[in-house]
Protein backbone atom coordinates (compact mmCIF):
# COMPACT_ATOMS: atom_id res chain seq x y z
CA UNK A 1 0.00 0.00 0.00
CA UNK A 2 1.30 3.39 -0.96
CA UNK A 3 0.26 6.96 -0.36
CA UNK A 4 1.13 10.17 -2.15
CA UNK A 5 2.34 13.22 -0.23
CA UNK A 6 2.21 16.52 -2.08
CA UNK A 7 3.68 19.72 -0.73
CA UNK A 8 3.20 23.00 -2.55
CA UNK A 9 4.15 26.51 -1.52
CA UNK A 10 6.87 29.17 -1.43
CA UNK A 11 10.33 27.67 -1.65
CA UNK A 12 12.50 27.74 1.46
CA UNK A 13 15.35 25.85 3.06
CA UNK A 14 14.74 22.36 4.43
CA UNK A 15 11.26 21.44 3.21
CA UNK A 16 12.29 18.08 1.81
CA UNK A 17 14.31 17.30 4.93
CA UNK A 18 11.45 18.17 7.25
CA UNK A 19 8.81 16.22 5.32
CA UNK A 20 11.08 13.19 4.97
CA UNK A 21 11.81 13.37 8.69
CA UNK A 22 8.07 13.48 9.47
CA UNK A 23 7.51 10.39 7.32
CA UNK A 24 10.29 8.58 9.15
CA UNK A 25 8.75 9.56 12.51
CA UNK A 26 5.61 7.67 11.52
CA UNK A 27 7.49 4.72 10.05
CA UNK A 28 6.69 5.47 6.40
CA UNK A 29 9.37 4.47 3.91
CA UNK A 30 9.95 6.96 1.09
CA UNK A 31 9.92 5.25 -2.32
CA UNK A 32 10.22 8.13 -4.66
CA UNK A 33 10.49 11.90 -4.64
CA UNK A 34 9.93 14.33 -7.48
CA UNK A 35 10.34 18.00 -6.87
CA UNK A 36 10.62 21.15 -8.86
CA UNK A 37 10.82 24.85 -8.20
CA UNK A 38 8.87 26.94 -10.67
CA UNK A 39 8.93 30.70 -10.38
CA UNK A 40 9.85 30.48 -6.70
CA UNK A 41 7.12 27.96 -5.98
CA UNK A 42 8.14 24.65 -4.56
CA UNK A 43 6.23 21.57 -5.62
CA UNK A 44 7.08 18.15 -4.30
CA UNK A 45 5.41 14.81 -4.82
CA UNK A 46 6.56 11.97 -2.61
CA UNK A 47 5.39 8.36 -2.87
CA UNK A 48 5.62 6.55 0.46
CA UNK A 49 5.00 3.04 1.70
CA UNK A 50 2.27 2.98 4.35
CA UNK A 51 2.22 -0.76 5.08
CA UNK A 52 3.81 -0.22 8.48
CA UNK A 53 2.62 3.31 9.14
CA UNK A 54 2.34 3.88 12.87
CA UNK A 55 -0.67 6.21 12.62
CA UNK A 56 -3.65 7.07 10.40
CA UNK A 57 -3.06 8.94 7.13
CA UNK A 58 -4.71 12.10 8.38
CA UNK A 59 -2.46 12.12 11.44
CA UNK A 60 0.57 11.96 9.17
CA UNK A 61 -0.87 14.88 7.20
CA UNK A 62 -1.32 16.91 10.40
CA UNK A 63 2.19 16.01 11.49
CA UNK A 64 3.69 17.26 8.22
CA UNK A 65 1.52 20.39 8.21
CA UNK A 66 2.77 21.28 11.66
CA UNK A 67 6.40 21.17 10.55
CA UNK A 68 5.90 23.13 7.29
CA UNK A 69 3.02 25.41 8.31
CA UNK A 70 3.17 27.74 5.29
CA UNK A 71 2.83 24.97 2.72
CA UNK A 72 -0.23 23.24 1.28
CA UNK A 73 0.15 19.62 2.28
CA UNK A 74 -1.96 16.65 1.20
CA UNK A 75 -1.57 12.98 1.99
CA UNK A 76 -3.78 10.73 -0.11
CA UNK A 77 -4.02 6.99 -0.61
CA UNK A 78 -2.69 5.96 -4.04
CA UNK A 79 -5.97 4.24 -5.00
CA UNK A 80 -7.65 7.54 -5.78
CA UNK A 81 -5.09 8.31 -8.48
CA UNK A 82 -5.12 4.77 -9.84
CA UNK A 83 -8.88 4.63 -10.07
CA UNK A 84 -9.16 8.04 -11.68
CA UNK A 85 -6.45 7.70 -14.30
CA UNK A 86 -6.26 3.96 -15.05
CA UNK A 87 -8.85 1.73 -16.65
CA UNK B 1 3.26 3.64 -11.85
CA UNK B 2 1.86 6.95 -10.76
CA UNK B 3 2.32 9.84 -13.13
CA UNK B 4 3.15 13.30 -11.81
CA UNK B 5 0.68 15.05 -14.12
CA UNK B 6 -2.13 12.72 -13.07
CA UNK B 7 -1.40 13.38 -9.41
CA UNK B 8 -1.41 17.13 -9.89
CA UNK B 9 -4.59 16.95 -11.98
CA UNK B 10 -6.47 15.13 -9.23
CA UNK B 11 -5.25 17.51 -6.56
CA UNK B 12 -6.16 20.58 -8.63
CA UNK B 13 -9.64 19.16 -9.21
CA UNK B 14 -10.22 18.79 -5.49
CA UNK B 15 -8.47 21.92 -4.31
CA UNK B 16 -9.25 24.49 -6.98
CA UNK B 17 -12.28 23.15 -8.81
CA UNK B 18 -14.55 21.97 -5.97
CA UNK B 19 -14.52 18.32 -6.93
CA UNK B 20 -16.33 16.34 -4.28
CA UNK B 21 -18.47 13.34 -3.59
CA UNK B 22 -21.80 15.07 -3.11
CA UNK B 23 -23.41 12.36 -1.07
CA UNK B 24 -23.28 8.82 0.15
CA UNK B 25 -26.86 7.82 0.76
CA UNK B 26 -27.85 4.66 2.56
CA UNK B 27 -31.18 3.28 1.43
CA UNK B 28 -33.00 1.37 4.15
CA UNK B 29 -36.18 -0.63 3.71
CA UNK B 30 -38.71 -0.09 6.48
CA UNK B 31 -41.19 -2.68 5.25
CA UNK B 32 -40.36 -4.95 8.19
CA UNK B 33 -41.11 -2.11 10.63
CA UNK B 34 -44.78 -1.88 9.72
CA UNK B 35 -47.07 -2.48 12.70
CA UNK B 36 -50.73 -1.80 13.33
CA UNK B 37 -49.81 0.33 16.36
CA UNK B 38 -48.17 3.54 15.13
CA UNK B 39 -46.04 3.98 18.26
CA UNK B 40 -44.56 0.49 17.98
CA UNK B 41 -44.04 1.11 14.26
CA UNK B 42 -42.16 4.35 14.99
CA UNK B 43 -39.99 2.61 17.56
CA UNK B 44 -39.09 -0.10 15.06
CA UNK B 45 -38.31 2.54 12.43
CA UNK B 46 -35.99 4.36 14.84
CA UNK B 47 -34.21 1.17 15.84
CA UNK B 48 -33.71 -0.13 12.32
CA UNK B 49 -32.35 3.14 10.92
CA UNK B 50 -30.12 3.64 13.95
CA UNK B 51 -28.79 0.10 13.74
CA UNK B 52 -28.04 0.19 10.01
CA UNK B 53 -26.78 3.74 9.63
CA UNK B 54 -25.05 4.48 12.92
CA UNK B 55 -21.60 4.16 11.34
CA UNK B 56 -22.43 5.97 8.10
CA UNK B 57 -21.02 9.34 9.14
CA UNK B 58 -17.93 7.80 10.73
CA UNK B 59 -17.24 5.71 7.63
CA UNK B 60 -17.71 8.72 5.37
CA UNK B 61 -15.26 10.74 7.42
CA UNK B 62 -12.72 7.93 7.39
CA UNK B 63 -12.83 7.71 3.59
CA UNK B 64 -12.57 11.49 3.30
CA UNK B 65 -9.35 11.38 5.25
CA UNK B 66 -7.92 8.36 3.49
CA UNK B 67 -8.34 9.72 -0.02
CA UNK B 68 -8.33 13.42 0.74
CA UNK B 69 -11.65 13.90 -1.05
CA UNK B 70 -14.54 15.74 0.60
CA UNK B 71 -17.80 13.81 1.02
CA UNK B 72 -20.20 16.67 1.50
CA UNK B 73 -23.31 14.84 2.67
CA UNK B 74 -24.13 11.63 4.43
CA UNK B 75 -27.80 10.81 4.07
CA UNK B 76 -30.39 8.13 4.53
CA UNK B 77 -33.38 7.32 2.33
CA UNK B 78 -36.20 5.07 3.47
CA UNK B 79 -39.22 3.21 2.11
CA UNK B 80 -42.05 5.63 1.28
CA UNK B 81 -43.64 6.30 4.67
CA UNK B 82 -47.16 6.17 3.18
CA UNK B 83 -46.76 2.38 3.14
CA UNK B 84 -46.23 2.32 6.90
CA UNK B 85 -49.13 4.71 7.40
CA UNK B 86 -51.28 2.29 5.42
CA UNK B 87 -50.67 -0.39 8.04
CA UNK B 88 -50.55 1.67 11.22
CA UNK B 89 -53.00 4.49 10.58
CA UNK B 90 -52.65 7.38 13.03
CA UNK B 91 -50.96 10.75 12.57
CA UNK B 92 -48.19 10.38 9.93
CA UNK B 93 -46.29 13.31 11.47
CA UNK B 94 -45.20 10.89 14.21
CA UNK B 95 -43.09 9.15 11.57
CA UNK B 96 -41.61 12.47 10.46
CA UNK B 97 -40.60 13.29 14.02
CA UNK B 98 -39.08 9.82 14.40
CA UNK B 99 -37.08 10.22 11.19
CA UNK B 100 -35.92 13.66 12.28
CA UNK B 101 -34.81 12.38 15.66
CA UNK B 102 -32.87 9.41 14.30
CA UNK B 103 -31.26 11.62 11.64
CA UNK B 104 -30.03 13.98 14.34
CA UNK B 105 -28.88 11.12 16.57
CA UNK B 106 -26.72 9.51 13.88
CA UNK B 107 -25.48 12.89 12.63
CA UNK B 108 -26.57 12.73 8.99
CA UNK B 109 -27.50 15.78 6.91
CA UNK B 110 -30.87 14.76 5.48
CA UNK B 111 -33.30 11.87 5.56
CA UNK B 112 -35.61 11.28 2.60
CA UNK B 113 -38.64 9.11 2.13
CA UNK B 114 -41.56 10.99 3.67
CA UNK B 115 -43.12 10.04 0.39
CA UNK B 116 -46.07 8.61 -1.44
CA UNK B 117 -46.32 7.07 -4.91
CA UNK B 118 -49.70 7.93 -6.39
CA UNK B 119 -49.12 8.01 -10.16
CA UNK B 120 -52.18 5.90 -10.87
CA UNK B 121 -54.29 6.58 -7.81
CA UNK B 122 -54.35 6.83 -4.04
CA UNK B 123 -54.18 3.75 -1.87
CA UNK B 124 -54.41 3.43 1.91
CA UNK B 125 -52.16 5.89 3.71
CA UNK B 126 -51.36 8.04 0.65
CA UNK B 127 -53.87 10.84 1.19
CA UNK B 128 -53.18 10.97 4.93
CA UNK B 129 -49.46 11.24 4.32
CA UNK B 130 -49.78 13.89 1.62
CA UNK B 131 -52.10 15.97 3.80
CA UNK B 132 -49.56 15.84 6.62
CA UNK B 133 -46.56 16.96 4.53
CA UNK B 134 -46.75 20.71 5.30
CA UNK B 135 -46.95 20.06 9.04
CA UNK B 136 -44.24 17.39 8.92
CA UNK B 137 -41.85 19.69 7.07
CA UNK B 138 -42.53 22.60 9.42
CA UNK B 139 -41.91 20.52 12.55
CA UNK B 140 -38.70 18.85 11.37
CA UNK B 141 -35.29 19.98 10.11
CA UNK B 142 -33.85 16.96 8.33
CA UNK B 143 -36.86 15.28 6.76
CA UNK B 144 -37.38 15.52 3.00
CA UNK B 145 -40.57 14.65 1.23
CA UNK B 146 -41.51 13.62 -2.29
CA UNK B 147 -44.64 12.56 -4.11
CA UNK B 148 -44.71 10.78 -7.45
CA UNK B 149 -47.78 11.93 -9.37
CA UNK B 150 -47.12 10.50 -12.81
CA UNK B 151 -45.19 8.02 -14.90
CA UNK B 152 -44.81 6.99 -18.52
CA UNK B 153 -46.50 3.70 -17.70
CA UNK B 154 -49.40 5.12 -15.69
CA UNK B 155 -50.04 8.61 -17.02
CA UNK B 156 -50.58 11.59 -14.74
CA UNK B 157 -52.84 11.51 -11.69
CA UNK B 158 -54.42 14.95 -12.02
CA UNK B 159 -56.24 14.66 -8.68
CA UNK B 160 -52.84 14.33 -7.06
CA UNK B 161 -51.52 17.22 -9.15
CA UNK B 162 -54.35 19.45 -7.93
CA UNK B 163 -53.71 18.35 -4.36
CA UNK B 164 -49.95 18.97 -4.58
CA UNK B 165 -50.47 22.56 -5.74
CA UNK B 166 -52.19 23.20 -2.41
CA UNK B 167 -49.65 21.19 -0.43
CA UNK B 168 -46.70 23.12 -1.91
CA UNK B 169 -48.34 26.43 -0.97
CA UNK B 170 -49.20 25.25 2.50
CA UNK B 171 -45.67 23.92 3.08
CA UNK B 172 -44.32 27.37 2.27
CA UNK B 173 -46.96 29.09 4.38
CA UNK B 174 -46.28 27.06 7.52
CA UNK B 175 -42.59 27.91 7.27
CA UNK B 176 -43.13 31.53 6.30
CA UNK B 177 -40.95 32.69 9.21
CA UNK B 178 -38.11 30.44 7.98
CA UNK B 179 -37.82 31.65 4.37
CA UNK B 180 -40.64 29.27 3.31
CA UNK B 181 -38.10 26.43 3.57
CA UNK B 182 -40.78 23.74 3.88
CA UNK B 183 -41.42 23.91 0.15
CA UNK B 184 -37.67 23.56 -0.54
CA UNK B 185 -37.76 20.11 1.05
CA UNK B 186 -40.68 18.86 -1.06
CA UNK B 187 -40.37 17.44 -4.59
CA UNK B 188 -43.19 16.45 -6.91
CA UNK B 189 -42.03 13.78 -9.36
CA UNK B 190 -42.98 12.15 -12.60
CA UNK B 191 -41.10 8.86 -13.16
CA UNK B 192 -39.36 9.08 -9.77
CA UNK B 193 -36.25 6.88 -9.64
CA UNK B 194 -36.18 4.39 -6.76
CA UNK B 195 -32.44 4.59 -6.16
CA UNK B 196 -31.81 8.33 -6.28
CA UNK B 197 -29.26 9.41 -3.65
CA UNK B 198 -29.96 13.14 -4.06
CA UNK B 199 -32.29 15.14 -1.83
CA UNK B 200 -34.98 16.23 -1.51
CA UNK B 201 -36.29 13.46 -3.77
CA UNK B 202 -34.51 10.41 -2.37
CA UNK B 203 -36.56 7.45 -1.19
CA UNK B 204 -35.87 3.74 -1.01
CA UNK B 205 -37.93 1.95 -3.64
CA UNK B 206 -39.78 -1.26 -2.88
CA UNK B 207 -37.76 -3.18 -5.47
CA UNK B 208 -34.50 -2.34 -3.70
CA UNK B 209 -32.62 -4.65 -1.32
CA UNK B 210 -33.06 -4.35 2.45
CA UNK B 211 -30.14 -1.96 2.76
CA UNK B 212 -28.07 -0.44 -0.04
CA UNK B 213 -25.50 2.28 -0.50
CA UNK B 214 -25.83 4.78 -3.34
CA UNK B 215 -23.32 7.47 -4.21
CA UNK B 216 -23.86 10.83 -5.86
CA UNK B 217 -20.83 12.44 -7.47
CA UNK B 218 -20.54 16.02 -8.51
CA UNK B 219 -18.08 18.35 -10.16
CA UNK B 220 -19.45 21.14 -12.36
CA UNK B 221 -16.32 23.15 -11.47
CA UNK B 222 -14.06 20.45 -12.87
CA UNK B 223 -15.94 20.32 -16.17
CA UNK B 224 -15.91 24.09 -16.48
CA UNK B 225 -12.18 24.29 -15.75
CA UNK B 226 -11.46 21.58 -18.33
CA UNK B 227 -13.52 23.42 -20.96
CA UNK B 228 -11.78 26.71 -20.16
CA UNK B 229 -8.54 25.19 -21.43
CA UNK B 230 -10.03 24.40 -24.85
CA UNK B 231 -9.43 26.92 -27.63
CA UNK B 232 -12.45 29.14 -28.41
CA UNK B 233 -12.77 27.70 -31.90
CA UNK B 234 -12.77 24.02 -30.86
CA UNK B 235 -15.77 22.33 -32.52
CA UNK B 236 -18.59 21.10 -30.30
CA UNK B 237 -17.78 17.43 -30.84
CA UNK B 238 -14.42 18.12 -29.18
CA UNK B 239 -16.18 19.93 -26.37
CA UNK B 240 -18.44 16.90 -25.86
CA UNK B 241 -15.45 14.59 -25.94
CA UNK B 242 -13.71 16.58 -23.21
CA UNK B 243 -16.82 16.59 -21.03
CA UNK B 244 -17.01 12.82 -21.46
CA UNK B 245 -13.41 12.30 -20.38
CA UNK B 246 -13.85 14.54 -17.37
CA UNK B 247 -17.09 12.83 -16.35
CA UNK B 248 -15.27 9.51 -16.59
CA UNK B 249 -12.62 10.62 -14.10
CA UNK B 250 -15.14 12.07 -11.68
CA UNK B 251 -17.23 8.92 -11.76
CA UNK B 252 -14.25 6.64 -11.21
CA UNK B 253 -13.66 8.43 -7.97
CA UNK B 254 -17.30 7.94 -6.97
CA UNK B 255 -16.98 4.26 -7.76
CA UNK B 256 -13.91 4.00 -5.55
CA UNK B 257 -15.59 5.76 -2.63
CA UNK B 258 -18.83 3.80 -3.05
CA UNK B 259 -17.19 0.41 -3.16
CA UNK B 260 -14.93 1.22 -0.22
CA UNK B 261 -17.84 2.52 1.88
CA UNK B 262 -20.04 -0.44 1.05
CA UNK B 263 -17.25 -2.83 2.05
CA UNK B 264 -16.66 -1.02 5.34
CA UNK B 265 -20.35 -0.86 6.20
CA UNK B 266 -21.00 -4.37 4.92
CA UNK B 267 -23.86 -3.14 2.79
CA UNK B 268 -24.28 -3.89 -0.94
CA UNK B 269 -23.23 -1.12 -3.30
CA UNK B 270 -26.20 0.12 -5.30
CA UNK B 271 -25.56 2.72 -7.94
CA UNK B 272 -23.56 5.79 -8.76
CA UNK B 273 -25.61 8.79 -9.67
CA UNK B 274 -23.26 10.71 -11.91
CA UNK B 275 -24.85 14.08 -11.73
CA UNK B 276 -23.38 17.50 -12.17
CA UNK B 277 -24.91 18.98 -9.05
CA UNK B 278 -24.08 22.65 -8.59
CA UNK B 279 -23.64 24.45 -5.29
CA UNK B 280 -23.87 28.19 -4.65
CA UNK B 281 -20.07 28.26 -4.25
CA UNK B 282 -18.20 30.26 -6.87
CA UNK B 283 -16.87 27.96 -9.59
CA UNK B 284 -19.35 25.16 -8.93
CA UNK B 285 -22.05 26.13 -11.38
CA UNK B 286 -23.70 24.28 -14.27
CA UNK B 287 -24.74 27.63 -15.78
CA UNK B 288 -21.08 28.60 -15.98
CA UNK B 289 -20.33 25.42 -17.97
CA UNK B 290 -22.99 26.44 -20.48
CA UNK B 291 -21.44 29.90 -20.61
CA UNK B 292 -18.00 28.36 -21.08
CA UNK B 293 -19.37 26.41 -24.05
CA UNK B 294 -20.13 29.75 -25.62
CA UNK B 295 -23.23 31.54 -24.34
CA UNK B 296 -23.08 35.11 -23.10
CA UNK B 297 -25.32 34.12 -20.22
CA UNK B 298 -27.29 31.03 -19.27
CA UNK B 299 -30.83 31.43 -20.57
CA UNK B 300 -29.80 32.83 -23.95
CA UNK B 301 -31.00 31.02 -27.07
CA UNK B 302 -28.76 28.00 -27.47
CA UNK B 303 -28.94 27.10 -23.79
CA UNK B 304 -31.15 24.06 -24.40
CA UNK B 305 -28.84 22.68 -27.09
CA UNK B 306 -25.74 23.22 -24.95
CA UNK B 307 -27.41 21.57 -21.97
CA UNK B 308 -28.55 18.60 -24.08
CA UNK B 309 -24.98 18.02 -25.18
CA UNK B 310 -23.62 18.42 -21.66
CA UNK B 311 -26.18 16.04 -20.17
CA UNK B 312 -25.54 13.37 -22.77
CA UNK B 313 -21.75 13.64 -22.59
CA UNK B 314 -21.82 13.34 -18.78
CA UNK B 315 -23.77 10.09 -19.06
CA UNK B 316 -21.56 8.65 -21.78
CA UNK B 317 -18.42 9.38 -19.80
CA UNK B 318 -19.81 8.10 -16.56
CA UNK B 319 -21.38 4.89 -17.78
CA UNK B 320 -18.09 3.20 -18.55
CA UNK B 321 -16.52 4.37 -15.32
CA UNK B 322 -18.97 2.68 -13.03
CA UNK B 323 -20.21 -0.85 -12.55
CA UNK B 324 -23.74 0.41 -12.10
CA UNK B 325 -25.22 3.77 -12.93
CA UNK B 326 -28.64 4.88 -11.81
CA UNK B 327 -30.57 7.57 -10.00
CA UNK B 328 -31.01 10.78 -11.90
CA UNK B 329 -27.61 10.91 -13.66
CA UNK B 330 -27.12 14.00 -15.78
CA UNK B 331 -26.92 17.74 -15.20
CA UNK B 332 -28.97 19.43 -12.49
CA UNK B 333 -30.32 22.92 -12.94
CA UNK B 334 -31.58 24.02 -9.50
CA UNK B 335 -31.82 27.79 -9.76
CA UNK B 336 -31.15 28.82 -6.16
CA UNK B 337 -28.24 26.38 -5.79
CA UNK B 338 -26.28 27.60 -8.79
CA UNK B 339 -24.41 30.92 -8.78
CA UNK B 340 -24.71 31.28 -12.57
CA UNK B 341 -28.43 30.49 -12.61
CA UNK B 342 -29.08 32.94 -9.77
CA UNK B 343 -27.27 35.67 -11.70
CA UNK B 344 -29.17 34.86 -14.91
CA UNK B 345 -32.52 34.87 -13.08
CA UNK B 346 -31.69 38.17 -11.39
CA UNK B 347 -30.82 39.72 -14.73
CA UNK B 348 -34.10 38.49 -16.19
CA UNK B 349 -32.23 36.41 -18.79
CA UNK B 350 -33.49 33.10 -17.44
CA UNK B 351 -37.25 32.61 -17.32
CA UNK B 352 -39.37 29.74 -16.04
CA UNK B 353 -40.41 29.01 -19.62
CA UNK B 354 -36.77 28.62 -20.68
CA UNK B 355 -36.09 26.43 -17.66
CA UNK B 356 -39.02 24.25 -18.63
CA UNK B 357 -37.53 23.74 -22.09
CA UNK B 358 -34.18 22.91 -20.49
CA UNK B 359 -35.77 20.24 -18.32
CA UNK B 360 -36.76 18.33 -21.45
CA UNK B 361 -33.09 17.60 -22.12
CA UNK B 362 -31.50 17.36 -18.67
CA UNK B 363 -31.85 15.04 -15.76
CA UNK B 364 -34.36 16.71 -13.48
CA UNK B 365 -36.94 19.44 -13.65
CA UNK B 366 -37.99 22.85 -12.39
CA UNK B 367 -35.86 22.80 -9.32
CA UNK B 368 -35.49 25.31 -6.49
CA UNK B 369 -37.39 28.09 -8.18
CA UNK B 370 -38.79 30.90 -6.06
CA UNK B 371 -42.18 32.08 -7.35
CA UNK B 372 -44.30 35.03 -6.16
CA UNK B 373 -46.15 34.48 -2.88
CA UNK B 374 -49.50 35.14 -4.50
CA UNK B 375 -49.09 32.35 -7.08
CA UNK B 376 -52.29 30.34 -6.81
CA UNK B 377 -52.28 26.65 -5.98
CA UNK B 378 -53.94 26.01 -9.38
CA UNK B 379 -51.03 27.67 -11.17
CA UNK B 380 -48.55 25.61 -9.15
CA UNK B 381 -50.54 22.49 -10.05
CA UNK B 382 -50.47 23.48 -13.70
CA UNK B 383 -46.70 23.97 -13.60
CA UNK B 384 -46.44 20.50 -12.04
CA UNK B 385 -48.69 19.07 -14.78
CA UNK B 386 -46.63 20.67 -17.57
CA UNK B 387 -43.43 19.32 -16.14
CA UNK B 388 -44.90 15.86 -15.53
CA UNK B 389 -46.10 15.81 -19.15
CA UNK B 390 -42.52 16.38 -20.35
CA UNK B 391 -41.34 13.50 -18.18
CA UNK B 392 -44.19 11.20 -19.13
CA UNK B 393 -43.82 11.64 -22.88
CA UNK B 394 -40.02 11.51 -22.90
CA UNK B 395 -39.79 8.51 -20.54
CA UNK B 396 -37.59 10.47 -18.18
CA UNK B 397 -37.66 11.75 -14.64
CA UNK B 398 -38.95 15.25 -14.17
CA UNK B 399 -39.60 17.01 -10.91
CA UNK B 400 -40.93 20.25 -9.55
CA UNK B 401 -39.61 21.99 -6.47
CA UNK B 402 -41.14 25.46 -6.33
CA UNK B 403 -40.99 27.76 -3.34
CA UNK B 404 -43.84 30.26 -3.19
CA UNK B 405 -42.37 33.28 -1.39
CA UNK B 406 -45.33 33.81 0.88
CA UNK B 407 -45.17 37.03 2.86
CA UNK B 408 -42.20 38.29 0.84
CA UNK B 409 -42.41 41.36 -1.39
CA UNK B 410 -41.91 41.01 -5.14
CA UNK B 411 -38.43 41.98 -6.16
CA UNK B 412 -36.79 40.59 -3.04
CA UNK B 413 -35.13 37.21 -2.55
CA UNK B 414 -35.32 34.14 -0.37
CA UNK B 415 -32.14 32.94 1.30
CA UNK B 416 -32.17 29.34 2.54
CA UNK B 417 -28.50 29.19 3.43
CA UNK B 418 -26.10 26.31 2.90
CA UNK B 419 -26.36 24.12 -0.19
CA UNK B 420 -29.95 25.25 -0.84
CA UNK B 421 -28.65 28.73 -1.65
CA UNK B 422 -30.77 31.77 -2.39
CA UNK B 423 -32.92 32.91 -5.25
CA UNK B 424 -34.78 35.86 -6.67
CA UNK B 425 -38.53 35.64 -7.16
CA UNK B 426 -39.19 34.62 -10.77
CA UNK B 427 -42.15 35.78 -12.83
CA UNK B 428 -44.98 33.33 -13.40
CA UNK B 429 -47.66 33.51 -16.10
CA UNK B 430 -50.77 34.54 -14.15
CA UNK B 431 -53.51 33.45 -16.59
CA UNK B 432 -55.69 30.95 -14.76
CA UNK B 433 -55.53 27.20 -15.47
CA UNK B 434 -58.08 26.51 -12.73
CA UNK B 435 -60.78 24.98 -14.96
CA UNK B 436 -58.38 22.35 -16.24
CA UNK B 437 -56.96 21.62 -12.79
CA UNK B 438 -60.38 21.34 -11.15
CA UNK B 439 -61.40 18.68 -13.69
CA UNK B 440 -59.15 16.21 -11.87
CA UNK B 441 -59.09 12.64 -13.13
CA UNK B 442 -56.14 11.19 -14.96
CA UNK B 443 -54.18 11.93 -18.10
CA UNK B 444 -53.94 8.48 -19.68
CA UNK B 445 -50.56 6.88 -20.24
CA UNK B 446 -49.07 7.91 -23.59
CA UNK B 447 -48.41 5.65 -26.52
CA UNK B 448 -44.77 5.44 -25.39
CA UNK B 449 -45.95 3.23 -22.52
CA UNK B 450 -46.99 0.43 -24.86
CA UNK B 451 -43.59 -1.11 -25.38
CA UNK B 452 -44.28 -4.72 -24.51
Amino acid sequence: MKAVVTVIGKDMVGILAKVAGDCADKNANVYEVTQSVLDGYFCMVMVINIEDLSCQLDELEMHIRASVPDMVVRVMHEDIFNSMHRI
Amino acid sequence: MLNLNDIMETITMIQEENLDIRTITMGISLLDCAHSDIDISCEKVYNKIYEKAKDLVKTGEYIEKKYGIPIVNKRVSVTPISMLVAVSGGDPVKYALTLDKVAKDIGINFIGGYSALVQKGFSAGDKELIASIPRALSLTDMVCSSVNIGSTKAGINMDAVALMGRIVRESAKLTQDKQCIGAAKLVVFCNAPEDNPFMAGAFHGVGEPDVVLNVGVSGPGVVRAALAKLPDDAPLNEVAELIKKTAFKITRMGQLVGSEASKMLNVPFGIIDLSLAPTPAIGDSVAHILEEIGLEQCGAHGTTAALAMLNDAVKKGGVMASSSVGGLSGAFIPVSEDAGMIAAARDGVLSIEKLEAMTAVCSVGLDMIVVPGDTTSETISAIIADEAAIGMVNSKTTAVRLIPAIGVEDGSELDFGGLLGSGPIMKVNTKSPSKMISRGGRIPAPLQSLKN
